[in-house]
C-alpha cells in the first residue's frame, strides 16, 4: 500500500512540471472541461432532480406529526441536498462515469505504446496526459455541483407540486428558514476535492497499466472502486473537520 | 553514430540481455534479428531509453545517454523518432495532429509551417491528403506509414523501427522496408530496425546484428549471412524451405 503510495504521490509531482509548452497543454485542459464537464451534464440533471424530488417526499412522510411546521421538510431537504446528495452522489456518479473513461483512456494508451510515443518525443507524459484532467476535474465538478444543488432543490419543489406531500409554499419558507453559509463552503470543499481525487486516482490507475485489453478493463475498475472509496472517506474528513 | 556498451537488462530473477556491445552507423539499415524472446524489443527500448539498463551505456554521438535525467535526454528525444509496432497513433488526434504534435510541442514555427511540413511528410509516405482521417479510419499499412511519417516530422537523425512488418501483407511489407531504407539513405539518419522478417534482412540489413539468448551471436551485413555457418544463425534465418531454395541459389 505504502509503495502504490508512494507512485502516486511521485506521479503527482511528475504531473504538475513545468509544461514543454502551455499553449498545447491549455487545449487539452479545454478539451478536458469538455469531455468531464459538458459530457457529464445530463446524467448529473437526472438523478439531481430524482434525488431532490424523494428526499422532500422522503423527509415530509417521516416529519408528518402536528407539533412539527411542515415548513421543516424544505429545510432539511436544502441542508441535506447541499451537504451531501449534490456534492457525494454526483462524485460517486462521476467516478463511474468520468473515472472509467480517465483510466481506461490513459491504459489504452499505455498497452498500445501511445504513452512511450509521448516519452521517445520528450514529452512528459504524466504532465501532458494527467494534469489537464486534473485541472479540469476540480474545475468541472464543483460547477457540476453547483447545478446538482439547484436541480436537487428545483425537483423538491416539483414534487410538492406534483405529490402535495407538502405545500410548495411551506417548502419554499423551509428552503429560506435557518440558512447557514457555511454548508456551501462545506459543499465547494467537498467538491473540489472529489474533483482531485476521482480524476488522479483513476489516472494513476490507467498510467500504471501493464498488460493488455483485460488488464486495462481491470484499471479501470480498480480506479472507479478506489476512488469511490477514497470520496466516500473525504467526505468524512471534511465534514468532521468543517462541521 | 549510436555506441551501446556491454548491455545487460534484468527483469526480476532473469537476465534477458547479457552484455551486448555494437556501433550504429549514420545512412546504414541496421537490424537486430533474433527469435522470440532473444532480447531484440528490450536492447531497442533500453537504446531508446524506455528501459533503464541493469548495467552498460549506451551513447548518440559521444554524448552517454543512460546516465542522463529526463530533462537532460529531452535535446536528444527530439532527434529521436521511432515508429512502434502498432504504430502506436494518437487515437483522439487525426493524422495531420499526430504528425504536428512534435512541432507543436518543440518549435516556434506557424501553423502554415507546421502544415507545410506535415504535408510534406505525408507526401514522402504516399498518404497525400489523407490530413483528415483519424487512425481508426487506417488500414494497418497506412497507420505504419503515417508512423513513419511523425517519426520524419522533426527531421531526427536516430530512427528506431520496431517490427515494421509485423500484420502486414508482403507486398506492403517490402513498401514500408524500402520506404526506411530510402529515407535512411536520403537524409543520411542512422536507423536501428527490430524484425524477424527474413525479406527485410535480406533486402535492408546494411548491418545485422543476429541475438540469441539475451547475447550478440553474429554480426555482418546481409551478404555475409548466406555464407556464414553460425548454426543458430542459420537455423533462425533459413528456417522456412523457401529461405533455404533462395539461399541455395546465392
Amino acid at each position: 500500500m505504502f509503495t502504490a503510495l508512494g507512485k502516486y504521490i511521485l506521479l503527482l509531482r511528475l504531473s504538475f512540471k513545468k509544461p514543454e509548452k502551455f499553449s498545447v497543454y491549455w487545449n487539452e485542459v479545454m478539451r478536458e472541461m469538455v469531455s468531464i464537464g459538458v459530457g457529464s451534464l445530463g446524467i448529473i440533471c437526472i438523478i439531481s432532480v430524482f434525488i431532490g424530488a424523494v428526499a422532500t417526499i422522503q423527509v415530509a412522510f417521516q416529519l408528518a406529526s402536528p407539533l412539527v411546521p411542515k415548513s421543516i421538510a424544505g429545510s432539511i431537504s436544502r441542508d441535506s441536498t447541499i451537504l451531501e446528495f449534490s456534492p457525494t452522489i454526483s462524485a460517486l456518479v462521476l467516478a463511474g462515469r468520468v473515472g472509467s473513461s480517465i483510466a481506461s483512456e490513459i491504459g489504452t494508451m499505455r498497452v498500445t505504446e501511445q504513452i512511450d510515443a509521448l516519452e521517445i518525443m520528450g514529452v512528459n507524459a504524466p504532465g501532458f496526459l494527467i494534469a489537464p484532467k486534473i485541472i479540469a476535474g476540480i474545475s468541472m465538478i464543483p460547477l457540476l455541483v453547483i447545478i446538482s444543488v439547484i436541480l436537487g432543490l428545483s425537483g423538491g419543489y416539483i414534487a410538492c407540486l406534483v405529490t402535495g406531500s407538502i405545500a410548495p409554499v411551506e417548502y419554499i419558507t423551509g428552503l429560506q428558514d435557518g440558512f447557514d453559509p457555511i454548508i456551501v463552503t462545506v459543499c465547494a470543499v467537498k467538491s473540489v476535492v472529489y474533483g482531485f481525487l476521482i480524476t488522479s486516482i483513476c489516472a494513476y490507475n490507467g498510467f500504471y497499466t501493464e498488460g493488455g485489453a483485460l488488464e486495462v478493463g481491470q484499471s479501470a475498475t480498480q480506479g472507479v472502486v478506489y476512488s469511490c472509496v477514497m470520496v466516500l472517506f473525504a467526505d468524512l474528513m471534511v465534514s468532521s473537520l468543517l462541521l | 553514430m549510436i555506441e551501446i556498451k556491454d548491455i545487460f537488462k534484468t527483469f526480476g530473477e532473469n537476465e534477458v540481455l547479457k552484455g551486448i556491445s555494437a556501433q550504429f552507423k549514420p545512412g546504414k539499415n541496421n537490424l537486430i534479428i533474433g527469435g522470440s524472446g532473444s532480447g531484440k524489443t528490450t536492447l531497442l527500448k533500453c537504446i531508446v531509453g524506455l528501459h533503464e539498463p541493469t548495467k552498460g551505456t549506451v551513447s548518440f554521438d559521444g554524448q552517454e545517454f543512460t546516465s542522463m535525467n529526463f530533462t537532460e535526454r529531452v535535446p536528444i528525444r527530439k532527434e529521436i523518432g521511432m515508429l512502434f509496432q502498432n504504430s502506436a497513433l494518437f487515437d483522439s488526434m487525426t493524422v495531420e495532429e499526430n504528425i504536428m504534435f512534435g512541432l507543436n510541442l518543440f518549435t516556434d514555427q506557424s501553423r502554415s509551417e507546421k502544415l507545410d511540413r506535415a504535408n510534406f511528410c505525408l507526401d514522402r509516405v504516399n498518404l497525400k491528403d489523407r490530413n483528415k482521417l483519424y487512425p481508426s479510419e487506417l488500414s494497418g499499412g497506412m497507420k505504419k506509414r503515417v508512423g513513419i511519417a511523425r517519426a520524419i516530422a522533426m527531421q531526427p537523425k536516430y530512427l528506431f523501427v520496431d517490427e515494421p512488418n509485423s500484420g502486414l501483407d508482403p507486398k506492403t511489407s517490402i513498401l514500408i522496408d524500402e520506404l526506411i531504407k530510402e529515407l535512411t539513405e536520403e537524409y543520411n539518419i542512422t536507423t536501428v530496425v527490430v524484425t524477424h522478417d527474413m525479406n527485410s534482412v535480406m533486402g535492408i540489413g546494411d548491418h545485422i546484428l543476429f541475438l540469441h539468448q539475451g547475447q550478440k551471436w553474429w554480426e555482418g551485413t546481409n551478404k555475409e549471412i548466406a555464407h556464414t555457418d553460425n548454426k543458430e544463425l542459420n537455423d533462425f534465418v533459413f528456417a522456412s524451405k523457401f529461405m533455404q531454395a533462395a539461399k541455395e541459389k546465392l
